[in-house]
């Protein structure tokens, strides 16, 4: 049997896995069978269990309760096992501030056994894959953040994983930056088993074959993006853009429609059904200069919204 | 032999700090100087037996910096990110304090060469005082990895004054004899004098490897047990 076989298909299996600190249950038996080569996506606000869930598979988390296994070794039973299998680009960037961009990338595929002419090809790839071909002698302290955050991702994948955790990968960043790291991690799909925790719904919705919308330390839904929000099709969503939107006129269609969230320019009405000519001519007769109306496409954040009745950016 | 890219980079780490690096050399040699026309006052002033006690109080200071470097990496996301590779945590322990042991070797030679031209005069054999400091300063290295897998970056220069105070009080400055009492017998149950009655055994009286085997014994046996500690300590920091 082959490394890739054990895990019969699959490369993360989770067997009700919990984890207590005190009183406060930050996962609470969580399944997931996750397949070889699939980029899953753990969405959730800060605090819903995510990060924990992968400390636990990198082990460096003890379970409460239940385990897990990574290309079928037991986190608890086998972590050296375990550990020849995975690697990490974790939340917070993670480098070596004195070393330069080469050193750090050679000390990852060295302590993970690699050969130092592999590690130095597959840095010289990485390195120009993240665009740091030119800085890669400079110690990296000298880099911006999004230089160190690239740097981070590359010193996940010198060591060649089969199972990648990219443990919110773009938190911080500015929006350019954000695009080069989602355009590496696409490049990544179908090669790699990945891991993908994030609050940002673009970033999950652009990358993950399936996602797990977790809070409070449950998976509340699972499915591919387009399962998701197929799951709420019973919903629609108004967009009212107007002038003289007044608070009286708000909280009178809240009467009828409970949702109605103020927007820049106008209002958003969420309910099973929305009657656009009956919203419309409440508005008038109170002085409303409506520009524009229009159905809005089901967001993530709406499926979110109303499996949890929270923002996922609370 | 992974963990020795782990060691190549904390050897990296301690050479591109060149401050810390240079007063763990500098200072102890820089105290044999300032020390030197107090000879007159005394044999104790002498290099002969100063040497012994510098070199130990230098060694003091690869606690620090060892057992610093490992509480920082500790609280960095670094190490969350290194324990994640196939590493066991003697091998982190090693890689820790691998790039110690040279600066140990270079404080020994930079002290003792010194001393030599300051007069300072060795009776026995002078391999067996350089391997009784050696075994010491890997006994204050593994200190360093029970403070750096133990406290946090804020304690340990605090529990490091406290490892100070033991050297100074084990007889590094001046003799144990007059301290008497609690001190003294405290003092005698540690390592750290032992390695002084030996080395300024050898050095003043010329006795053999017999006549200080308890004392090279009781350093040797601590400096084990200060890696299993430290070795211990880590391992239960790996998985919370």
């Amino acid at each position: 049997m082959t490394e890739s076989t054990r895990g019969n298909g699959f490369a993360i299996q989770t067997f009700s896995i919990s984890r207590e600190f005190g009183d406060l249950v930050a996962v609470n038996s969580i399944d997931l069978s996750i397949k070889e080569g699939e980029l899953f996506s753990m969405l959730g606000p800060n605090g819903a269990g995510k990060t924990t869930v992968i400390k636990m598979l990198c082990c460096l988390l003890r379970p409460s309760s239940g385990t897990a296994t990574i290309m079928g070794h037991d986190i608890q039973k086998d972590p050296i096992a375990v550990k020849k299998m995975i690697d990490i680009s974790p939340q917070e960037t993670a480098i070596a501030e004195h070393l330069n961009a080469w050193e750090n990338l050679s000390l990852m595929g060295g302590i993970h056994g690699f050969e130092k002419e592999g590690v130095k090809k597959r840095s010289e790839e990485l390195l120009e894959l993240m665009g740091l071909t030119n800085r890669a002698k400079d110690q990296v302290r000298k880099y911006s953040g999004g230089m160190k955050r690239r740097l981070s991702i590359a010193m996940a994948l010198v060591s060649d994983p089969q199972v990648l955790f990219l443990d919110e990968p773009t938190l911080g960043l500015d929006p350019q930056s954000r695009r080069s790291i989602w355009e590496h991690i696409a490049e990544l799909k179908g090669k790699k088993t990945i891991v993908l925790t994030t609050h940002y719904l673009e970033e999950a919705d652009a990358l993950a074959d399936r996602i797990a919308i977790i809070d409070e330390g449950k998976i509340v839904a699972l499915g591919t993006p387009r399962e998701l929000k197929d799951s709420i099709t019973d919903m629609q969503v108004m967009v009212v853009k107007a002038k003289n939107l007044t608070s009286d006129a708000i909280e009178g269609l809240r009467e009828i429609y409970p949702e109605v969230k103020e927007i820049e320019d106008g209002i958003e009405i969420k309910a099973k059904e929305v009657n656009f000519s009956a919203v419309v001519d409440y508005l008038r007769p109170k002085g409303v200069e409506i520009e524009s109306t229009s159905q809005k496409q089901i967001t993530l954040d709406d499926v979110f919204l109303q499996l949890t009745g929270k923002e996922l950016r609370e | 032999m992974r963990f020795m890219e782990l060691a190549k980079r904390n050897f990296k780490e301690m050479y591109r700090d060149p401050l810390s690096l240079g007063l763990a050399i500098g200072l102890p040699a820089g105290l044999l100087l300032v020390f030197q026309p107090l000879g007159k006052f005394g044999s104790t002033w002498h290099p002969t037996y100063l040497a012994p006690g510098i070199v130990i109080f230098g060694f003091a200071m690869l606690t620090f910096s060892s057992g610093m470097i490992l509480a920082k990496d500790r609280e960095s996301a670094l190490l969350s990110r290194l324990l994640t590779a196939p590493l066991r945590a003697n091998d982190f322990i090693s890689a820790y304090s691998l790039p110690y042991i040279p600066v140990a070797i270079i404080q020994i030679v930079v002290v003792f060469g010194i001393g030599a031209l300051l007069g300072l005069e060795i009776a026995g054999n002078a391999g067996l005082v350089f391997l009784v400091l050696f075994i010491m300063s890997i006994g204050y290295i593994g200190l360093g990895m029970i403070l750096g897998a133990f406290f946090t970056e804020k304690q340990v220069p605090i529990v490091w004054i406290a490892v100070n105070l033991l050297t100074i009080f084990g007889g590094a400055w001046f003799p144990l004899e007059i301290m008497g009492g609690v001190i003294k017998s405290t003092m005698d149950a540690l390592p750290f004098a032992h390695s002084l009655y030996a080395a300024r055994d050898v050095m003043l009286g010329g006795v053999g490897f017999s006549d200080i085997a308890i004392d090279f014994y009781w350093v040797l046996g601590y400096t084990i047990v200060f890696f299993a500690l430290g070795v211990f300590l880590f391992r239960r920091r790996m998985v919370e």
